[in-house]
Formats: C-alpha cells, sequence, structure tokens
C-alpha cells in the first residue's frame, strides 16, 4: 500500500520541478519579430470587423479603421500641449486621390486611386463604393443615422461614372458632408467579395462580414478571437499613404487595469490604451513609461437637470446648484487632472467660438444659498440624482461629491444607480429630474453638439428636455452659416444661452490617454478616440 | 452497479430540467434593454421597435421559452452580443481553458493540503499544525482577486519569474493542434516541448492562485477525517501489532480517511469553478468566466444563459461522478444501494 505515499512524492517532485522550469524559461520571451511587432494591451476588445453591423462596439471601430479604408481622411496637427492629432480643418486623399466639387454645386466627383486593391487582390472599383454606401444606408441604426448627418441620405445619391470614378449628388450644400466620409462609417467593402457571401435572409452580408475581412486598408486581420486578441498584418499592396512600419500588430484584451499597469511598467507591452484616469496620473512620474493624452474634443462630462421638472424649471435654482457644485475637487479626484476644466470662466459671455469652454461658474455655497432662499427654497428641497453604473469610475465618485456639497445648502440628493444597459432606456425617457452623463460627437463642430444636446427636437441626449426658440434660432443659423461671421455671431449667441439658462452644467472634458513604451513614436489622438496603427512605430 | 448507474442518471434529469428554467428566468430578470443597448445610443425608438422584434424580445416569455428550449434542443444557445460569436463555439472554445485551469488548480490544492492535514493529524497541537492552520485561514480568507494581484505584483512584476499575465500562451506562440482543448495535454500530444514549457508558465501562477483558495477545506478536511480515523481501534490494533508506523499511516489510515475528503472535493471543485471568474480577470485568461462576467454586465442574455446552462449541466455531472467515486472507494455505499 505504499501506491498513496508514492503518488505524493510523485505530485511533490512534480510541482518543484515545474516551479524550477517556470523560473528558469520566465526570462526568455523575447522571441524573434519583436520589434517589427506592436503589443497594445485594453480593457475591452473588438466583437465585430464590421463597423456597420449591428451591435459593433467601440474598440471594434479601431479594428475597422485599420482594416477598412475609406474615400478621404484627416490631416495632421500638433495640438496645444505638443502632441500630434488628426486635423478635422484639412481632408487628404485615401482610396479618393482626388475630388471635385461640380460648378452648381449639385455633386462631388471622386475619382478613387487606380492602383488601390482589396486584400484578395482585386482592385478598388466605384462600384464597391457604391455598395458599400448604400450597404450603411441599408443596415439601418447607428451606420444609417452617422451617413445622414452628412446628409447622405438615400441609395440615389449614388452614381458609378466609370470604373474608377464615382459620384455624389447632393441634396443640400451641408458642410458635414465630405468629413462625414472620412469617419469610420464610411468604409470601403470589397463587394463582390462580400456578395458571395450574402444570402436571400441577410443581402448585405453581415453574418459573414463580422468575422472576415473585406477591407483594402492598410492591415488585414490575421487572427480574430472576440474577446481575447485581434492580430493584424501590414498588407504591403497598401497604397493609400506611405507603408506603416509596423509589420505586425497584436492587439490582447486585458481586463484587469492593474495588470495592463503591471506589463506597462515592466515594458512588456508598447501601448496600453484606455487605462483609467488613475493610473494614468500615476503612471506619469514612471520614467519607463510615457504618458500622452488630449482633451477628448467636442466632449464633456456634466450634469443635467430636467427643465420640465420643478424645482428645476426655476433659473434660479439652476445657478444655485451651479454654485454649490465643487468643480476643483471633481477635477482633482475624477480625473486626476488628466482633463480641461470646463469652470470657473471668466466673462459671463463667450469670447471665443472654441468649445466646449469654460462655463463662468465657481464654487460659492455663500451664493447658492442665498440665490436658493431667492428661489423660494431657503430650506432646500430633496430631489434624486442618477448616474450610469457601467461608467461608475467616473460618475460614482460625482455624484457622492455633488452630494455633499448640494447637503450643506440644504438640499438632499437620493443617489439612483442605473445599470449600464438600462442607462439609454432612461435617457428616453426623460424622467430623471438631475443626473450625471457624457457625451460626445464625433464630428468636431460646436453647432453639431448643440443640434443633439440643446435643440428643441429634443433627441435623446437632451436629457435636460430643453426648449427654447430663441436657442433653436441660433443653433439653425450656425447649421447653415453662409459666411464665417455669421457662424461665428451664432455660435457665440448659444454658447452664451447656455452659460445664461445653465440646464446643463459642465464639468470636465476628459482626457483620451495612452501609455507607451518610450521608443514607440508617431501616436496621434483620432476623433473615433481609437488607436491608428499606421502612425505608429519604434524607434 | 449499472442500475446505480441508471437511477442516478434519471435522479438527473429533473435537475437538468431546473437548470434550464433557472438560466432562463434569470436572465430575463437582468435589468437592461438589449435592444436599446444594440441600438446604440443615436437610435430612435422606431429602430430600437425593429431591433427588438427581430431578436424576437417582443414575444410573450412563455412563448420565448418555449423557442429557447427547442433550440437549445438543436444545439443553438444564440449569438453572443459582447463578442458576436455563437454562443455555443464561445463556450466549447474557452470552457477546456478554464477547466485546465482548475483542474490543475486543485492538484496544486491537493498536492499541498493532503500532506499538510496528515502532518498536522499526526502532530496536533504542534507548529506544523498550527503554521498550517495559520496557511489554510489565510488562503481562504484573502478575497482571490486580492492574492491574484499578490502573485502578479511579486512574481510577474518584481522578480519577472512569471511570463506577462496575458493569457494561456506568449504573443508568439502558436496553439498546439486541439485534441482536448487542454494546452498542457495537447502541447504533449503533440510532441511541442516548447509550447509545453510555454503553457506551464503562463498557467502556474493562476493555477497556484485557484490552489491557495482551496487548501483550507481540503487540509480541514484531511485532518479531522485523519484525527477521527487514527484514534479508532484498527489502527490502535494495528499499533499493537507493531506494524510499521508508515504503513499504519499511509497504508490503513490515509485510505480511510479519504471518503469525507472526495466529497469535499467536489464540492471545492465546483466553488473553483465559480472562483474562476475573478482568476481569469486578473490573469486575462480566455475562459469562460470571463466571457459570462462581460455578458452580465451588459446584459448579453444569450450569452448568460448558455453559461448558466453549461455550468448547470456541469455541477449536475460532476455530482454523479462524485456519486459513482464514492461507490468504487467505498464498498458500503455499493452494496447499500
Amino acid at each position: 500500500m505504499n501506491i498513496t505515499k508514492h503518488y505524493f512524492q510523485r505530485l511533490a517532485r512534480g510541482w518543484v520541478a515545474l516551479a524550477f522550469v517556470a523560473a528558469l524559461l520566465g526570462s526568455l520571451n523575447a522571441s524573434a519579430g519583436r520589434n517589427e511587432t506592436l503589443i497594445v494591451v485594453r480593457e475591452q476588445g473588438a466583437n465585430s470587423l464590421d463597423i456597420q453591423g449591428l451591435g459593433t462596439n467601440r474598440p471594434a471601430y479601431g479594428t475597422s479603421w485599420n482594416v477598412y479604408d475609406r474615400l478621404l481622411s484627416f490631416g495632421v496637427k500638433t495640438a496645444a500641449n505638443g502632441d500630434l492629432s488628426y486635423d478635422y480643418q484639412s481632408l487628404k486623399p485615401e482610396l479618393a486621390a482626388s475630388w471635385r466639387v461640380s460648378e452648381d454645386g449639385k455633386y462631388i466627383d471622386f475619382m478613387l486611386r487606380k492602383d488601390a486593391v482589396f486584400h484578395d487582390g482585386s482592385s478598388v472599383t466605384a462600384a464597391d463604393v457604391q455598395w458599400s454606401f448604400a450597404r450603411a444606408l441599408a443596415v439601418g441604426g447607428f451606420p444609417t443615422f452617422q451617413m445622414k448627418a452628412g446628409s447622405i441620405e438615400s441609395a440615389e445619391q449614388f452614381e458609378v461614372v466609370d470604373k474608377h470614378t464615382f459620384r455624389l449628388h447632393l441634396l443640400r450644400d451641408d458642410k458635414l458632408t465630405l468629413p462625414d466620409l472620412a469617419v469610420p462609417v464610411a468604409a470601403i467593402y470589397n463587394a463582390s467579395l462580400a456578395k458571395q457571401h450574402a444570402t436571400d435572409a441577410d443581402p448585405w452580408a453581415l453574418e459573414w462580414l463580422k468575422t472576415n475581412d473585406a477591407g483594402s486598408g492598410a492591415y488585414q486581420v490575421e487572427k480574430f478571437e472576440p474577446g481575447v486578441q485581434v492580430v493584424l498584418s501590414r498588407f504591403d499592396a497598401w497604397r493609400s499613404g506611405p507603408l506603416p512600419k509596423m509589420e505586425k500588430v497584436v492587439e490582447r484584451v486585458v481586463p484587469s487595469s492593474s495588470t495592463r499597469r503591471a506589463m506597462s511598467e515592466r515594458g512588456d507591452v508598447d501601448v496600453s490604451f484606455d487605462l483609467p484616469p488613475k493610473d494614468f496620473a500615476q503612471l506619469i512620474d514612471n520614467p519607463k513609461v510615457k504618458v500622452q493624452g488630449i482633451p477628448v474634443e467636442n466632449f464633456m462630462w456634466f450634469l443635467d437637470m430636467n427643465v420640465n421638472m420643478p424645482p428645476f424649471d426655476k433659473l434660479k435654482v439652476r445657478q444655485a446648484i451651479a454654485a454649490a457644485i465643487p468643480y476643483q475637487a471633481i477635477f482633482d479626484s475624477v480625473s486626476y487632472g488628466r482633463a480641461a476644466k470646463l469652470f470657473g470662466g471668466e466673462q459671463a459671455q463667450p469670447t471665443s467660438i472654441d468649445w466646449p469652454q469654460a462655463y463662468p461658474y465657481n464654487t460659492d455655497l455663500k451664493k447658492a444659498k442665498a440665490l436658493l432662499t431667492e428661489a423660494g427654497y431657503p430650506d432646500g428641497f430633496k430631489t434624486s440624482l442618477y448616474y450610469n453604473l457601467g461608467l461608475a469610475t467616473w460618475s460614482e465618485p460625482i455624484a457622492l461629491q455633488v452630494q455633499q456639497n448640494l447637503r450643506q445648502i440644504g438640499i438632499e440628493l437620493t443617489l439612483e444607480k442605473i445599470p449600464g444597459a438600462n442607462w439609454r432606456g432612461e435617457m428616453g425617457k426623460k424622467s430623471m429630474p438631475f443626473l450625471i452623463n457624457d457625451m460626445g460627437g464625433w464630428l468636431n463642430y460646436p453647432d453639431y453638439f448643440f443640434f443633439w444636446n440643446y435643440h428643441s427636437q429634443n433627441g435623446v441626449f437632451n436629457t435636460m428636455s430643453y426648449q427654447n426658440p430663441e436657442m433653436d434660432a441660433y443653433i439653425d443659423a450656425a447649421r447653415f452659416a453662409p459666411d464665417q461671421a455669421s457662424y461665428i455671431e451664432n455660435v457665440k449667441g448659444f454658447i452664451g444661452k447656455a452659460f445664461a439658462d445653465v440646464p446643463r452644467i459642465p464639468l470636465f472634458q476628459s482626457n483620451l490617454d495612452v501609455a507607451t513604451r518610450l521608443d514607440i513614436q508617431g501616436y496621434q489622438y483620432w476623433f473615433h478616440r481609437q488607436l491608428d496603427y499606421r502612425q505608429l512605430y519604434r524607434k | 452497479m449499472f442500475k446505480m448507474l441508471i437511477s442516478r442518471f434519471a435522479a438527473a434529469i429533473p435537475s437538468l430540467f431546473g437548470v434550464l428554467v433557472i438560466a432562463f428566468v434569470l436572465t430575463r430578470a437582468l435589468p437592461g434593454d438589449p435592444a436599446a443597448f444594440l441600438a446604440g445610443p443615436a437610435a430612435s425608438q422606431e429602430a430600437i421597435e425593429e431591433i427588438r422584434s427581430t431578436l424576437e424580445l417582443d414575444k410573450g416569455l412563455m412563448a420565448q421559452f418555449v423557442d429557447y428550449t427547442r433550440n437549445v434542443f438543436n444545439g443553438d444557445l444564440g449569438s453572443s452580443w459582447s463578442t458576436g460569436q455563437p454562443v455555443l463555439s464561445e463556450l466549447v472554445s474557452r470552457m477546456p481553458a478554464s477547466i485546465e485551469l482548475t483542474l490543475l488548480g486543485l492538484s496544486f490544492a491537493i498536492a499541498v493540503a493532503v500532506p499538510l492535514g496528515v502532518l498536522s493529524a499526526t502532530r496536533p497541537g504542534s507548529w506544523i499544525d498550527h503554521g498550517c492552520r495559520l496557511l489554510t485561514t489565510a488562503g481562504v480568507s484573502l478575497p482571490i482577486f486580492f492574492t491574484g494581484l499578490l502573485l502578479v505584483y511579486v512574481f510577474y512584476f518584481l522578480l519577472g519569474w512569471a511570463p506577462a499575465p496575458m493569457g494561456r500562451l506568449s504573443l508568439f506562440a502558436d496553439a498546439p493542434p486541439s485534441v482536448t482543448g487542454f494546452f498542457l495535454l495537447d502541447s504533449l500530444l503533440a510532441g511541442q516541448w516548447a509550447t509545453f514549457v510555454e503553457a506551464l508558465q503562463h498557467i502556474a501562477l493562476p493555477a497556484i492562485n485557484l490552489g491557495i483558495f482551496a487548501l483550507a477545506p481540503i487540509a480541514r478536511m484531511t485532518r479531522a477525517s485523519m484525527l477521527g480515523v487514527l484514534s479508532s481501534d484498527f489502527v490502535r490494533t494495528a499499533k499493537a501489532h507493531q506494524l510499521p508506523p508508515r504503513k499504519i499511516l499511509y497504508g490503513y489510515a490515509l485510505h480511510n480517511a479519504m471518503l469525507p475528503v472526495i466529497t469535499t472535493l467536489g464540492m471545492v471543485f465546483s466553488f473553483l469553478l465559480g472562483a474562476n471568474v475573478l482568476v481569469e480577470k486578473v490573469f486575462s485568461w480566455p475562459g469562460v468566466g470571463s466571457f459570462a462576467l462581460e455578458a452580465v454586465v451588459i446584459s448579453d442574455y444569450a450569452a448568460v444563459q448558455g453559461f448558466v446552462l453549461a455550468m448547470g449541466i456541469f455541477y449536475v455531472f460532476l455530482n454523479l461522478l462524485i456519486d459513482i467515486v464514492y461507490g468504487l472507494v467505498d464498498p458500503r455505499v455499493r452494496i447499500a444501494t
């Protein structure tokens, strides 16, 4: 009966051997190809390769961006802090070598690059462009909505002039039409390849394109394991720009932020994307890691008060609350300073059309108390503050600090946590009196932001239910302004109105931060808030 | 024996049906509106309703349940929205990673805890006994993600012994040809020694992390059961006959003390599968746990349902297996049935 004894001895020996081997070989991780490979870690991975598909998540925008090309792209500029950023004011060719607006302004011709090929080797034609845009309009949901934002509304607007010329008929003169062709949704698909996989039930090959690559972009998909990793390899026949320097990109999903941080600090990964601000603030002191970030354009964290629900219908109440928010404390403890301040503005009226810009509100509890008394609530009142549990790392500490400060002027807040999946539904109901949220627009125009947020069309983002004819007039006039002077006047007009009526209290404009190894160069900010691997390289 | 097997299987059927119902009801009780979630933030109400009807979420609960049951019997668990893949293939490809991790963690726990239990039973009140108590208490009372982070910090971050906690293999290694789905076994079967070593390096820390959590129940149960056996008549008789102490201890006593330990193992195995969720998160392990966690957060009905169902079935079969092993170890159980 010595079997059990032997068993234990064997097991014990086995484990000692295991530990030894593991320790010995742990340091032999640097394998061949490391220098030509970019290793990226992030919290969540792409769930689809098809940006036009249903339920495609945010990381998938990035995959699509690198795997597919668009007709146009944006140039580069140096941002205020010295980092590189895309430049929304300069459009540059991608698949379209050039484009020309007709003299009567009725259509735009796009001359496609003749040497552009898809990953299967077939050339990119105007028919592919037509099919891809028609698909974006046909699938419904977000892609369709995004195309419409640039006045691209019906498949009848598309015309194939010849193999390499695509014509877009214009419904109206809209300054967003061209920029809208450079957003991820306007990707160009290999139509003939996709059609081979289309079925009667699925004419746009949604199912097949979810996991298969039909692009012409600088990178092709080598491995796609949703929730685990995406491996991209460079497409050497890519001609839409200078050939990227990295031959391979491995994007691994590492859900735990502490683990991501440890890997960054050890230098085992090249890029850690979308780390929480706290980790970034701490990584900045590490000499082995480079932290870069600029405030996300056209984006803000804010508090909304529903003007249809008393007591928020009273301007003085809203002003009182705007004077009672602990702005600086929130800025320091929630964004860790990795943001731009949207409070403490000097002037009561906007002096520029920069957006977002600081609102003229400061923390002043005495003034807040006085305003509340004037409004007829000397003893305060009770209400509820709603926030999205899906973004709790941001919204929870904001909620607690707001609750604490408002208590000092007699306002008792009950905190209502809404699960992430429910949040959109709650926003649509417009039944939340007071809430914390964030919002950003891809196209960097203040009128675009105001149209979705402050306009009385009462879209889903107008959670303050704010409706004001004067505001609408400014917004509409700015959207279709005939010249720069009237544009500036109207933009200042609606920003000033938002300052004065204050249904929304902006807090800060948070950064999009990225941590890289010191030898990684060329990082560039993009409006879609994803990485563009085409510019990154190793020094 | 055969008759016993049949009756055990029959008894498992109602449990399986219960699992099916619970998986369905629990996921409907999840907060959130999947249609609104899928439609994206800018969707209109009509777009949401359209998606709701394509997903057949506008049907009554009973009708949805009937559809669901029919699909399950056809092997169709629906598609996950978080990863965009069919749930069944997602579970099939991820399950081996979780089971391999759990089995290795359990082996580690047994290899450490059983000898510890025996040692402290033979020397009750000694420093070994106290040390064992301290170790096991610490193991079970420290939160599992904390031990995980601590292990990563020490063995990866400070010492650099362990590879980056980025999954089952390093970035440049290819998975061995899949036979069992267990990388350790598959790499050996394919004769890929380097892959085996690599897989071992990657699984070592998470397995130890899981194992530490399971030390306590196994060691305590071994100790208690061993103490009981050591004071029993047949051990006293063996001692009186001056049999060698090793033979008494390992030959007779341990064999008899194993029965309650096996029951504990079954229990431990099932709660380790649950604890996996956190270990997988810390070590970016591509198992079912991390998949399920993500699915719950975004109300991914099909994925959560599939996970609950798979786990339920797994538990039922695990219990069945333990019953059978029990019968093999202890003849009394066999005779009683």
